[in-house]
């Protein structure tokens, strides 16, 4: 028993030093192609080939500062931030009501109806992306923000119905009981009593939703049409179309249409990490 | 719960009636209607004008296997299953045992593991482009510094799968990090203690108890790792586009580049169908036959 703890002791340096070399690696795995990535936009073209690691020898501000005043990379950014906006806002409305009937009502066929939202998990949007195409056009809503925000409503619903009605089905019954021989409609007790205190779940759907709208590539592609009303991941695929070998103009656009992301995930990583994992725990 | 009590009835009637609609009708029109229409567009050869009337039956799902690049992309859809499940689950799950514990900077590096899940697959690919530009690139300057020619990894059919699947581990392994530090983090931790007590070493504490105990999320991890590799499309297009020679599809990328580009419905939604099977059957045995237990 000693003698093992002592060659654990004496093992534990070299474990420690393993674990921080392993994790080191890593590290740079992970960092390193987005530290070049926008230390790049920061440097010439000229630069970045004999210099794509380093510190850029001239800070070429002027790469980031071209992008930050044109017209374009502020529409891509509010073209985004309206579908990922209404996308959310649909879903939580459309799914807390559901998820409310879900977890607080029973009725005949309320099983079943959950299974048939639990399908939505089965399959990606991918699998049926010409018929929904069709569809979206014969709505008249090609090319319109709806035609992308329709859809993705309707592929987060299942996450979110299941998610919601998991939190709602925790909140103490008697509560709706109280409520209800009071004379409080559903109605109301939804509005006033469930919503507010649902608030850090909305929030981690919310999240998870926007995050996935904003970076959300397939639906827009085969919806939208016109430049101006494409998002931002379609508006860079089509910029680096054009600069195709200016990598150092490329790499300035990547690092600030992800700088949103970035800055969201900062302040909500919380809500994301929690959101993105236990949506997956139990679904 | 509220089943018997008749006073209510009415509000709950009427509270049925105005809030499961909406929900249900934006996922019976978007998700389910589009699922059922692809089978039955799968049975026309359509250009999608006007209303299908070439009936060709089973043609279009023979079209799609007799397809080479639909082969190709099945298989890489596999190789990419594959490497999920020997390279990027390992490598999450370690990490994850060194991480879940607290020590100064584990938050840190959790977060930054786990960043590259949340960054769009569009602006990852590009990075990635850049990363293994021949002229330009990271990958090219590690070769120059050696005096070796860069190899071209995404322009040679050769290369480009493994180029994508190094992008796949950089993406997705913080995601499963994640999963097992929260189960680990969520574990009884007594368990774990009296085995040391009793003189377990670190490595049959591993093996033993906490392994096993992770099993649930370990299946969890590889469930995911399979659906998102069938629905992988968006890293595809600004690394390959599923290029050179078609070496780099996957089943939805095969789909749009055959399918939607070209307008073929039927083809595409052949395709569709045969994804949709893929994932529902894969779906329901997985939960039959490893999630019994959940």
């Amino acid at each position: 028993m000693n003698s093992e703890q002592d060659f654990s002791e004496t093992g534990l340096d070299w474990a420690a030093f393993l674990k921080a070399l392993y994790l080191l690696g890593v590290v740079l795995f992970v960092a390193t192609p987005l530290v070049a990535t926008v230390l790049g936009g920061f440097k010439s073209l000229g630069e970045l080939r004999t210099n794509p690691f380093g510190l850029p020898q001239v800070w070429e501000w002027k790469n980031y500062a071209d992008i930050v005043l044109s017209r374009r990379y502020w529409q891509l950014l509010q073209n985004s931030l309206i579908i990922s906006s209404l996308t959310v806002i649909l879903t939580l409305i459309t799914a807390s009501m559901a998820a409310f009937v879900f977890a607080h009502i029973s009725f005949f066929g309320r099983n079943m109806l959950l299974n048939y939202i639990t399908m939505g998990l089965l399959f990606p949007a991918a699998t049926a992306i010409l018929p929904l195409f069709i569809k979206v056009r014969d709505l008249g809503l090609l090319d319109h923000y709806l035609g992308v925000i329709l859809p993705q409503v309707a592929f987060s619903l299942a996450m979110s119905i299941l998610l919601l009605r998991r939190f709602f089905k925790e909140l103490p019954e008697e509560l709706l009981e109280a409520a209800l021989v009071d004379g409080c409609s559903y109605l109301n007790f939804f509005r006033y009593v469930t919503l507010p205190l649902s608030r850090p779940i909305l929030a981690t759907v919310g999240t998870i939703t926007f995050v996935h709208s904003w970076n959300a590539y397939l639906v827009p592609l085969v919806m939208l049409n016109s430049d101006s009303q494409y998002p931002w991941p379609m508006g860079i695929m089509i910029y680096q179309g054009e600069f195709s070998a200016e990598w150092h103009l490329i790499l300035a656009f990547i690092t600030l249409t992800l700088l949103p992301t970035i800055i969201l995930f900062l302040f909500a990583q919380k809500h994301i990490v929690a959101g993105l994992t236990s949506g997956a725990v139990k679904g | 719960m509220l089943t018997s009590r008749k006073p209510y009835d009415a509000g709950k009637l009427s509270a049925v009636l105005l809030f499961l609609p909406p929900a249900l009708l934006l996922f019976t029109v978007f998700v389910v209607m589009p699922i059922g229409e692809a089978a039955w567009y799968s049975g026309f050869n359509w250009n999608g004008f006007g209303t299908p009337k070439n009936w060709i039956g089973w043609d279009n799902y023979r079209f799609v296997f007799d397809n080479k690049a639909f082969g190709t992309a099945f298989k890489n859809n596999l190789l990419i299953i594959v490497v999920s499940l020997l390279v990027q689950l390992p490598l999450a799950l370690s990490l994850a045992l060194i991480l879940a514990r607290a020590f100064k900077g584990a938050v840190m590096l959790r977060m930054l593991f786990f960043m590259p899940y949340i960054l769009a697959e569009i602006a990852t690919g590009l990075i990635f482009s850049f990363v293994y530009d021949g002229e330009f690139g990271l990958l090219a300057a590690i070769y120059r510094h050696f005096d070796a020619q860069a190899p071209h990894l995404l322009a040679s059919p050769d290369t480009s799968m493994l180029a994508i699947l190094l992008v796949i581990v950089w993406k997705y392994f913080g995601f499963h990090m994640m999963l097992f530090i929260a189960a680990l983090q969520g574990m009884d931790k007594n368990l774990v203690e009296a085995a040391r007590v009793d003189g377990a070493s670190r490595w049959q504490i591993l093996r033993h108890i906490i392994i096993p105990l992770l099993r649930p999320t370990i299946k969890l991890s590889v469930f995911f790792a399979i659906i998102g590799s069938l629905q992988l499309f968006d890293l595809i297009m600004p690394l390959t586009r599923g290029g050179p020679a078609d070496s780099s599809h996957t089943m939805v990328s095969f789909l749009y580049n055959f399918g939607v580009m070209r307008m073929r419905v039927g083809f595409g939604s052949a395709v569709g169908v045969i994804l949709f099977v893929i994932c529902v059957t894969f779906a329901f045995s997985y939960k039959r036959w490893f999630m019994r237990d959940e």
